[in-house]
């Protein structure tokens, strides 16, 4: 009787591992990533300043210009919300337009698009435990990139795996207002500053009528 | 993408030549099970950016120009 017991455990065990052998190995080196030691680095200013210039290179590499354009003039970019109701735990949004907005380590604040309500705050963080200098954070740059990564591949991933709280927990209100605002006047006056482009640009003059090509 | 140091180049390699994707698939497997995400960003025809995320190298689109490796999401404070 026994002997069959052992038998049958040794052929369960046999089956199971080509399963379980992969997942155990994955387990394995993400504790060991996590409890790597990092020898004690100081802080280099030099050095943060550099890792945020090719972090910025980067970023502007991935986004649009317009996006860019806004990370540099405001400090935060504006994603469009893709689900159809809008992100978990905000009550739903009936359809109407929803976006985020992305500062570098600061939480993703979700508002409505039209009216600027506040939703809700996502709290996440990309942390890389091994340290490499020293700090488990990434650049400026690269935890905004990160955030418009996985916003813009996934964003019920992203969202599922944020801890959400009402607005007003990390962000004060009133200054995310205040940056919507700030958002509403950059674009307007974008607008303007393109308009003001097509209505100079040498396509928009009247047939017959002189290019200025003065410099 | 790194603490300390921003972008890092991993890998490079011609996915048509078969040492290089043998390669590059290797490094793309190593960099998961460091506890990686992986995205690839992606521009449509109107412009419009975006990033793909993706899970294993066949997910990977055979044009895409690179893979952006940076540390997995967790629940912030």
């Amino acid at each position: 009787m026994l002997l069959a017991l052992v038998a049958t455990a040794l052929v369960a065990v046999a089956l199971l591992s080509e399963e379980l052998l992969p997942r155990l190995e994955e387990l394995w080196s993400r504790h060991r990533a996590r409890r790597r030691v990092a020898p004690p680095m100081p802080y280099d200013p030099g050095r943060e300043r550099r890792a945020e210039q090719r972090a910025r290179t980067l970023l502007r590499s991935c986004v649009n210009e317009e996006e860019w354009a806004m990370y540099r003039d405001l400090g935060f970019i504006r994603v469009w919300g893709a689900q159809a109701d809008g992100p978990a735990e905000a009550g739903g949004t009936g359809g109407a337009p929803y976006a985020y907005l992305i500062h570098p380590h600061r939480a993703i604040v979700a508002y409505m698009a039209q009216t600027h309500r506040l939703l809700n705050e996502y709290c996440v963080a990309f942390p890389d435990d091994t340290r490499p200098y020293g700090s488990a954070r990434l650049p400026d740059s690269d935890d905004v990139l990160a955030k418009w990564m996985a916003l813009t591949g996934d964003e019920k991933r992203l969202i599922c795996t944020a801890n959400m709280h009402l607005p007003g927990r990390q962000l004060d209100p009133a200054k995310v207002k205040r940056d919507l605002w700030r958002l509403s006047q950059w674009e307007r006056a974008r607008l303007r500053a393109a308009a003001r482009r097509a209505g100079s640009a040498p396509g928009s003059s009247e047939p017959g009528e002189p290019l200025d090509t003065a410099g | 993408m790194k603490p300390g140091h921003g972008e890092v180049l991993i890998a490079e390699g011609d996915v048509e030549l078969a040492d290089d994707e043998r390669r590059l698939v290797e490094e793309f497997r190593r960099q998961l099970q460091d506890g990686q995400w992986a995205a690839v960003p992606l521009s449509d025809v109107t412009g419009r950016r975006q990033a793909q995320m993706v899970k294993s190298f066949a997910d990977v689109p055979r044009d895409a120009e690179r893979v952006i490796f940076f540390p997995r999401a967790a629940g912030g404070r």
